[in-house]
């Protein structure tokens, strides 16, 4: 058994000044839940797609005399599946485990990093909240993802601890697939624009829904001379992440809490807006309201780029089933929604001229010193991750 | 601290839960029991640390314990250790997965002793 089909140890996490203190305990859990996953992933999920081929379509066939023709039929006949139960069942309760190990690490040494934060936040201005910012109902409704208390919610005065909790267990919920400062999207937008637009310059970067800057400050580091802005609705991210973003030496970023779908800058007030696993965050008639601000915020011959899961279209009804768990059981309530949007139709509306839109594959971009072999021979290995980037230059 | 850590750490996100068995009370367990796994993976890496600490030192304190990092071989093995201890605590949807790609379940045992019965 090679050493690369395993994912690496949570000891490997990127560690910067306010990410929580941990000890063996909690490194040990975070492993248990990385294998777990993979388990799920690599072992259990192949046999949830037999039984549907060997079982569930067949009965449903034979039933309806048809194959299921949408994610929906497939969903339902296979709820009465027991593989399918077992692999679902295991699956929320390693999201719950995840959630639970992660803040009971943070939760312990709040008072800390709470400490921790304000001192490198008192350093500058760079960070700017806005107590009138209200969490939208798409943010709130439920807790996305099985965060309890999502993105937003404050236990004490000045807390961060939902964004640390984020922080820290995104490596093991990905087996570290998104680099050791689950940075591994940014990185992948960074290296697009160095490859494909040696030339593009930007000298002002809006980021949308920054959460902790993980993806933000890659680009942050690509441009160093560019002013980032990077917007949130959720005070204890923007305070986390504007603390980890001078922690990693990072200081062209402005962490502001503002919501994308009206915001005070000028029109034609950046070069560069992205957006990185966001849109399945928002709602329907939010999105449209942040595409037509961003047509409106972008200069002209600027660039927008959105990272994304993959769209639906074109997908037979069980792979769109099986991408679709996440909105029914791990609380992403717009993700079936939004993954049914013709994008380039979406776009248009909100402006952009459709013969500029865009659609391609990025990989994300992994540590080399955790995937050795992985990154060496450029081939995947199941490790690396990979998304629908969209976007559009504007005329 | 004006906190619970330990009863917050712990609480429910707000949605409602899906439940993928007929029956909850299955699941319940099933939850149960995967947290017991994880712990007992932690004391497992916990013991493992210990005696390799033990090893290479001949003596031992709670900091040296709670810093102990694996090197590459030492991971590796353990990280192998945990997916085998994985395989081992979900035997059952192995077994299960197994049967029905053998093809039709076994039968019930009553008709196999009947079988040996007559002949």
């Amino acid at each position: 058994m090679s050493q690369q089909a395993l994912p690496p140890s949570w000891q490997h996490v990127g560690r910067h000044a306010v990410f929580p203190d941990s000890a063996l305990d909690d490194t040990a859990r975070f492993d248990f839940l990385a294998n777990l996953n993979g388990y799920l992933a690599t072992q259990l999920s192949p046999k949830v797609k037999a039984a549907y081929e060997g079982r569930v379509k067949p009965a449903f066939e034979k039933e309806k005399g048809r194959a299921p023709q949408t994610r929906h039929e497939v969903r339902k006949a296979m709820a009465g599946d027991a593989i399918y139960q077992t692999w679902s069942a295991l699956r929320r309760s390693s999201m719950e485990m995840r959630q639970q190990a992660g803040r009971g690490l943070v939760l312990k040494q709040v008072d800390a990093l709470i400490e921790k934060t304000r001192a490198l936040n008192a350093s500058d201005d760079g960070l700017q909240l806005d107590a009138s910012v209200q969490v939208p109902r798409y943010s709130s409704a439920v807790d996305i993802h099985c965060m309890p208390g999502g993105y937003h919610t404050e236990l004490l005065a000045d807390d961060v601890s939902a964004a640390a909790n984020y922080d820290c267990g995104i490596f093991a919920t990905t087996g570290g697939m998104l680099g050791r400062y689950n940075d591994g999207g940014g990185q992948a937008l960074a290296q697009w624009l160095q490859e494909h637009h040696p030339g593009f310059k930007p000298r002002r970067i809006l980021d949308i829904g920054c959460t902790v800057g993980h993806n933000i400050v890659p680009l942050a580091q690509a441009f160093p001379d560019a002013e980032v802005i990077a917007i949130d609705v959720a005070a204890p991210m923007l305070r986390y992440a504007h603390a980890r973003a001078r922690a990693l030496g990072i200081n062209n970023i402005t962490f502001r809490q503002a919501n994308g779908e009206t915001l005070d800058y000028a029109d034609g007030s950046f070069d560069l807006i992205t957006t990185a696993m966001f849109w399945h965050e928002s709602s329907s008639t939010a999105m449209p309201r942040k595409l037509h601000e961003i047509q409106r915020l972008l200069a002209s011959g600027g660039l927008t780029a959105h990272l994304e899961q993959p769209q639906y279209h074109g997908m037979d009804p069980y792979e769109q089933f099986i991408r679709d768990w996440d909105a029914y059981n791990n609380n992403e309530p717009f993700w079936s929604v939004m993954h049914e949007y013709d994008l380039r139709q979406m776009m248009a509306a909100a402006g952009f001229d459709a013969e500029r839109y865009f659609e391609t594959k990025v990989r994300g971009v992994v540590d080399r010193d955790i995937f050795p072999v992985a990154s060496e021979s450029g081939e995947d290995h199941g490790r690396a991750a990979l998304w629908t980037m969209f976007g559009a230059w504007k005329a | 601290m004006s906190i619970d850590p330990i009863a917050l750490a712990g609480s429910r996100a707000r949605g409602k839960r899906p439940y993928f068995f007929k029956d909850p009370d299955v699941e319940r367990v099933l939850s149960i029991a995967m947290a017991i796994a994880m712990e007992n993976a932690v004391t497992h890496q916990r013991l493992d640390a210990l005696e390799r600490l033990i090893e290479q030192k001949g003596l031992l304190s709670r900091e040296e314990l709670d810093q102990f990092r694996p090197d590459r071989e030492a991971e590796a093995q353990r990280t192998l250790w945990m997916k085998e201890y994985i395989a081992r605590v979900l035997r059952i949807v192995q077994q299960e997965t197994e049967a029905v790609e053998g093809g039709a379940m076994d039968v019930p045992m009553e008709e196999v002793m009947d079988a040996l019965r007559n002949e």
